[in-house]
């Protein structure tokens, strides 16, 4: 279980989550970046950058 | 034999998590996954690994680590002479002219008045494009010469310097569709449509999937394309136009969650197979060396 840092809604990680996977919180529906997996840890995801593509 | 496999990776979209989670599965994979923003060359034993493949979000990044990585030894997926080519429209577009591969005609002009009279030289509607950028990001159709000016202008007066180059393709009028596809080595493995509201097809600014099928004259384009970057894993993106298809851009950290909807192959496992594929046929020519 994390917290969304933004509006703090309370988030189950599944329990297939990888590090550095990114998710929109269900509430406020921000990225959110997994930082953490054993502690289970949040944070707002990286903005998308200029050179960000395939 | 086991191979050590490395995925370039610092974002984990969904493409990322089917392939680690695809290499987690196979027993003849120790993967391990590598975080560009976690590393420092060279303490990162990254010359550790049998294979990289680059899944890296940051183009920059990926530019670097793959060309450091290329003097290692380790087999890359994909080579850095195709990462380089396919970084860069103004590059894509000269090597397609060079081997005679169908494309839209384009111009590169160095600054702003001569690219204009490029614009002019191409006929409205023009289509301006950053020389490295993605996503349809920063693309502009201009109709006509006041517009054109305004672009230019604007272009020129921001910060990156990739903005002062100016790559100027012609436009292709397809019904705001495109096609899209996948090539691991010399095997055209699926193609679907991107169709959008908008003249911009890119999946990241909405474009929908439908499938298109392997015909003759996708798997003859894309395969000639594929011969003459260097092979790899290649989204090859395609225009529909009275000529027939054109190819017009080459994308060589292929994003696929999209098309993938619309494609009846697994794309991850299949990108996973060619990747390993290259690896083991790598270990075989260096085995075959050390024998003669």
């Amino acid at each position: 279980m994390v917290n969304c840092p933004e509006c703090d809604t309370e988030i189950d990680l599944p329990e297939d989550t990888i590090q550095n996977e990114i998710l929109d919180c269900p509430t406020c529906g921000l990225e959110l970046e997994v930082v953490s997996l054993d502690p289970a840890e949040v944070d707002l995801a990286p903005e998308e950058e200029e050179d960000w593509g395939e | 034999m086991k191979i050590n496999l490395g995925i370039l990776a610092s974002r984990i979209r969904l493409e990322e998590k089917l392939l680690i989670k695809e290499a987690r599965k196979r027993s003849n994979i120790d993967l391990r996954v590598v975080d560009p923003r976690k590393i420092t060359w060279e303490e990162s034993n990254l010359q550790e690994l049998d294979v990289l493949l680059d899944r890296e979000i940051s183009q920059s990044r990926a530019y670097h680590v793959m060309e450091l990585m290329s003097r290692t030894g380790v087999k890359l997926v994909n080579d850095f002479e195709t990462v380089q080519l396919c970084g860069d429209k103004a590059f894509t577009s000269v090597k397609l002219k060079k081997h005679e591969i169908p494309t839209p005609d384009f111009r590169v002009a160095f600054d702003s008045e001569s690219a204009l009279k490029a614009v002019e030289d191409i006929g409205y509607p023009a289509v301006l494009k950053p020389v490295d950028g993605s996503w349809g990001r920063m693309v502009a159709k201009v109709g006509n010469r006041e517009s054109a000016e305004a672009t230019i202008e604007h272009k020129a007066n921001l910060d990156s310097h990739y903005h002062s180059i100016f790559y100027v393709q012609e436009f292709v009028e397809t019904g705001n569709k495109d096609i899209r596809a996948f090539v691991l080595g010399d095997e055209v493995v699926g193609a679907a449509y991107r169709e959008s509201d908008h003249w911009i097809t890119n999946a990241a600014r909405g474009g929908e999937s439908s499938p298109y099928p392997l015909t003759d004259e996708l798997r003859d384009i894309v395969g000639a394309t594929s011969r003459v970057f260097g092979g790899g894993a290649l989204a090859v993106d395609l225009l529909e136009s009275d000529r027939g298809l054109l190819i017009n851009e080459i994308n060589c950290s292929m994003e696929f969650k999209e098309s993938m909807k619309a494609i009846d192959e697994d794309i991850p496992a299949r990108l996973l197979d060619y990747t390993i594929g290259q690896a083991e046929a790598s270990e075989e020519v260096a085995h075959n060396k050390c024998l003669v």
